[in-house]
């Protein structure tokens, strides 16, 4: 037992000051990259992807050394990765634990399922209202359209 | 209102929808005001529609304003492949305010942002024409005294028709009872349906439209379109069950008036034209005095 917890912590190494989010689904880690623009970023980026998880099957993780996350900037992986916690590191200890909520407001991440929506034409960054946050419905701000949780596809 | 775009319906108030129905009265009684003789009014569209353009450029001349604009894009820049925003800032240099139809949805929003004058939506795609809206009010006021407490029957294509979405939602502030007529496949959506929801409003549903008939005081007659239809044979089924001839009207309401957002093809007969019920071509005369209400306003020369 002892041996296996060992063996997980050593897949994606400890921080000592940072953010640590887990719990991501597997298939999404890379998109929780990308929302987060953390390919941008001079800080030390480790994750890990497809851990064995005893509550998920797999999951993913992401370990930022050295950065704190704004409630909204964090929220908008909530559309990924719903079931993500978000932990901050000082000292090697947990001082914060966090689960992810849906936020208000999504902001050039999705593409509007609209297939006659302007923001498919012309080269708009694409904002919602998030109408339900839990049977997730986005509202266009542009054409009134909604992009419910099954059609949502997120920009390149 | 000053300044401000109107893209959807719901981007002015009740009251605001009420003091521009109020103008239009105004208009009505004086159409021919020369207050907008220093503006240029541009209309742009980029999808052809005599009816909408022709009203607006009317009620643009009758004020006294100088319109610019093109009725379709072939002779335009748009053409070239400018982008709807550049044709919108260059345009906002050369006019006060601009009207504008686009056949994708969302546009008009967009035009709203990039523009630096206001922007008067005059159809987006399937998305929103609020300026129609404010003439079916209009329209329905005038014919039954009050916008409170009416019964009204929408018929045909409730689930892609834009004006009968807007009109829906608008009326949602005047304790309307709704009686909705469409046969199976286009039943008004639930994006729309939650509105009437939300105020706690009855609504009735029927596929027969002599169901409705007898209790209604407004009739809004929409064109149903073969294409709507995922299965033709469907279409064929119920494509003379919408048809509203002079024999239905029998035994209606005294005060009942149908209105259609026009063009018409056969769901109205033509011999319905000359009953008192029929209100449809007097309907698209009150667009202009809607129209010099809604300039007046945004442009600020009335109150």
């Amino acid at each position: 037992m002892e041996k296996e917890v060992l063996r997980k912590e050593l897949k994606v190494s400890a921080i000592e000051n940072g953010t640590v989010i887990d719990h991501i689904p597997s298939s999404s880690v890379f998109q929780v990259i990308r929302i987060l623009n953390l390919s941008e970023i001079d800080n030390q980026v480790l994750f890990g992807t497809n851990l064995e998880s005893r509550k998920m099957g797999t999951k993913g993780i992401i370990k930022v050394k050295n950065k704190y996350f704004a409630p909204d900037e964090i929220n908008k992986i909530a559309l990924v990765a719903p079931s993500a916690t978000m932990i901050m590191i000082k000292n090697y200890a947990v001082v914060e634990k966090k689960k992810i909520t849906v936020p208000d407001k999504v902001e050039n991440i999705v593409k509007c399922f609209n297939p006659n929506c302007i923001t498919n034409y012309e080269p708009i960054p694409t904002r919602f209202d998030v109408v339900d946050k839990t049977d997730l419905k986005l509202c266009c701000h542009y054409c009134e359209k909604i992009t419910a949780k099954d059609n949502i596809t997120f920009l390149p | 209102m000053k300044n401000r775009s109107l893209v959807s319906i719901n981007d002015f108030t009740r009251e605001e929808h009420l003091r521009i129905l109020d103008l239009a009265g105004a208009f009505e009684k004086n159409p021919r005001q020369r207050i907008l003789e220093d503006y240029v009014v541009a209309t742009l569209f980029f999808e052809p529609s005599t009816r909408t353009r022709l009203s607006f450029e009317s009620a643009a001349s009758r004020l006294g304003a100088r319109v610019i604009g093109f009725s379709d894009t072939s002779s335009t820049s748009t053409q070239k492949g400018e982008s709807l925003a550049d044709t919108i800032k260059i345009v906002s240099n050369y006019s006060d305010i601009i009207i504008m139809r686009h056949p994708r949805e969302g546009s008009a929003r967009y035009a709203s942002e990039v523009a630096t004058v206001p922007i008067v939506n005059a159809g987006d795609g399937a998305n929103q024409h609020p300026t129609q809206t404010l003439l079916d009010l209009y329209s329905i006021r005038k014919t039954q005294g009050t916008l409170d407490n009416l019964n009204i029957a929408f018929v045909g294509d409730l689930k892609y028709g834009r004006t009968v979405h807007s009109l829906v939602m608008a009326m949602c502030n005047y304790h309307t009872t709704f009686h909705l007529v469409s046969p199976e496949e286009l039943k008004l959506p639930g994006s729309v349906k939650i509105h009437i929801k939300e105020k706690n409003l009855e609504y009735h549903q029927y596929v027969d439209i002599l169901d409705a008939l007898p209790n209604v005081d407004i009739l809004y007659m929409t064109r149903i379109q073969k294409e709507r239809f995922s299965d033709p044979m469907e279409y064929e089924k119920v494509k003379n069950s919408y048809i509203l001839r002079s024999n239905m009207l029998e035994g209606v309401k005294p005060n009942l008036k149908i209105l259609h957002p026009l063009p018409r093809v056969n769901e109205i007969n033509v011999d319905v034209d000359h009953n008192k019920e029929a209100y449809y071509f007097t309907q698209a005369l009150n667009g202009v005095y809607v129209r010099q209400a809604i300039l007046a306003s945004i442009l600020g020369v009335v109150e």
